[in-house]
């Protein structure tokens, strides 16, 4: 599996800054999961980060600062010590569809998802993150279209199973898509089955036909 | 980098294994004398006030202590694996969220590529790499970048301190990032083809 579209240097950048908004990570921690030409660049990027902290002008520290540190040392270990051994998560055979971070933040794979219908055969599941970004995983059945939309903002969105086409363009597991406010698209999912994906957005998803807006006004899309 | 209170060839990589393996208290002295001031700066530069400062920065160099077996030297150096540490912070303890990082034990997660022993890149090469391409850039170009990691500097926040329109910030960055995509391609200065 060769993973054809990827993430612009700008959002690496800011994720390697940790300058994002948690939904905007969630979104490249889990392509960059599965896709190790980002991991290596964001590696990069990250080495840029101790290049700037070298490069910091010193901050004069309080009196006594090593010692306190020392304190919160020992403090740890003492918790340490008294701390249960953390449950290990389940043991799941195979690949899981979601990929971690992802998986976490679902509580499950991608058969425990708790999908609520927006119409049309399309159902989407919101996903709890804090920050301006919105984060939500979408089912496209075989073959159906997203309604054409806009957005005033950012949309990331990754596919996790099955494969989404938009324009000219193929989208299969892995690939994320970046599209600013100028595209104005209608993703339509491959033949065969149906396609998951996490899509992440700044701004409300602006559907433009009739139907899909009345809908959106109801399920908060 | 040579520094009167670490031995002459020791260097903080050396200095962070030295806490991992026997829990070397001095070499953690030496690691906070240096690191401490700069992460306490560089949590400032974000507009975090003194007092939450000093204490994340404590609380960084605390993890920091905790987590020195994690630390790879030939994964990442001391200062990026200390820049990461802080960075992690920052978001936990300032702005409060969560920050989700891909798990390499994870069965969903695709493995890297192997790459043959004499063509392999070792963290020190990135480093280098990293130092060197960013010379490469204008200094106009290097301050985009740079400012990037301070806390909230986003594109808007940096046209704001140069006194820069928007759109300038912008491009100027992504010039920058472009220079560096080729200067750091690890195809080209590692060697492989
Ligand atoms: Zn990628």
């Amino acid at each position: 599996m060769t993973i054809r579209h990827h993430l612009t240097a700008e959002i690496l950048l800011s994720y390697a800054a940790g300058n994002l908004a948690e939904g905007w990570s969630l979104a490249v921690a889990t392509h960059l999961a599965l896709c190790p030409d980002c991991r290596a660049r964001e590696v990069q990027f990250s080495a840029i980060g101790g290049e700037a902290l070298e490069d910091a002008v010193p901050a004069e520290l309080s009196d006594g600062a090593l010692a306190a540190c020392f304190a919160l040392i020992d403090l740890d270990e003492v918790d340490l010590n008294g701390e249960a051994q953390q449950p290990l998560p389940p043991v799941i055979a195979g690949t899981p569809t979601l990929p971690e971070p992802l998986r976490g933040y679902v509580g499950g794979d991608a058969d425990s998802v708790r999908w609520s219908s927006v119409g049309g055969g399309i159902r989407q599941c919101l996903i709890k993150v804090s920050g301006e970004a919105k984060a939500r995983l979408l089912y496209i059945p075989a073959g159906d279209k997203v309604p054409q939309h806009g957005h005033r903002g950012l949309e990331l969105t990754l596919v996790l199973s099955g494969s989404f086409a938009d324009g000219a363009m193929q989208f299969h597991r892995g690939d994320i898509e970046v599209a600013d406010e100028q595209v104005n698209h209608t993703p339509t999912a491959g033949p065969g089955e149906p396609c998951i994906c996490l899509a992440v957005t700044d701004a409300p998803i602006v559907f433009k036909s009739l139907l899909p807006r009345l809908v959106q006004r109801f399920v908060k899309i | 980098m040579i520094d009167g209170s670490r031995g002459p060839s020791q260097t903080w990589e050396d200095l962070l294994v030295a806490v991992s393996a026997t829990q070397d208290r001095a070499a953690f002295g030496l690691l906070f004398r240096h690191f401490a001031p700069r992460i306490k700066s560089f949590l400032m530069r974000g507009g975090t006030s003194e007092a939450l400062a000093e204490d994340v920065t404590q609380e960084t160099m605390a993890t920091v202590w905790r987590k020195a077996e994690q630390f790879d030297p030939g994964k990442a150096s001391a200062s990026t694996w200390m820049f990461t540490i802080a960075r992690n912070k920052r978001i936990d303890r300032i702005r409060r969220e969560r920050r989700p990082e891909p798990d390499p034990n994870d069965p969903s997660f695709a493995p890297s590529p192997a790459v043959p022993p004499d063509r392999e890149v070792s963290a020190l090469q990135d480093a280098v790499a990293v130092r060197h391409a960013l010379g490469e850039l204008s200094d106009e170009q290097r301050e985009v970048v740079m400012l990037s990691f301070y806390e909230d500097a986003s594109h808007s926040v940096i046209a704001e301190r140069l006194k820069l329109p928007l759109g300038t910030v912008k491009s100027r960055l992504r010039l920058a990032l472009k220079k560096l995509n080729g200067l750091l391609d690890p195809t080209v200065y590692g060697g492989m083809s």
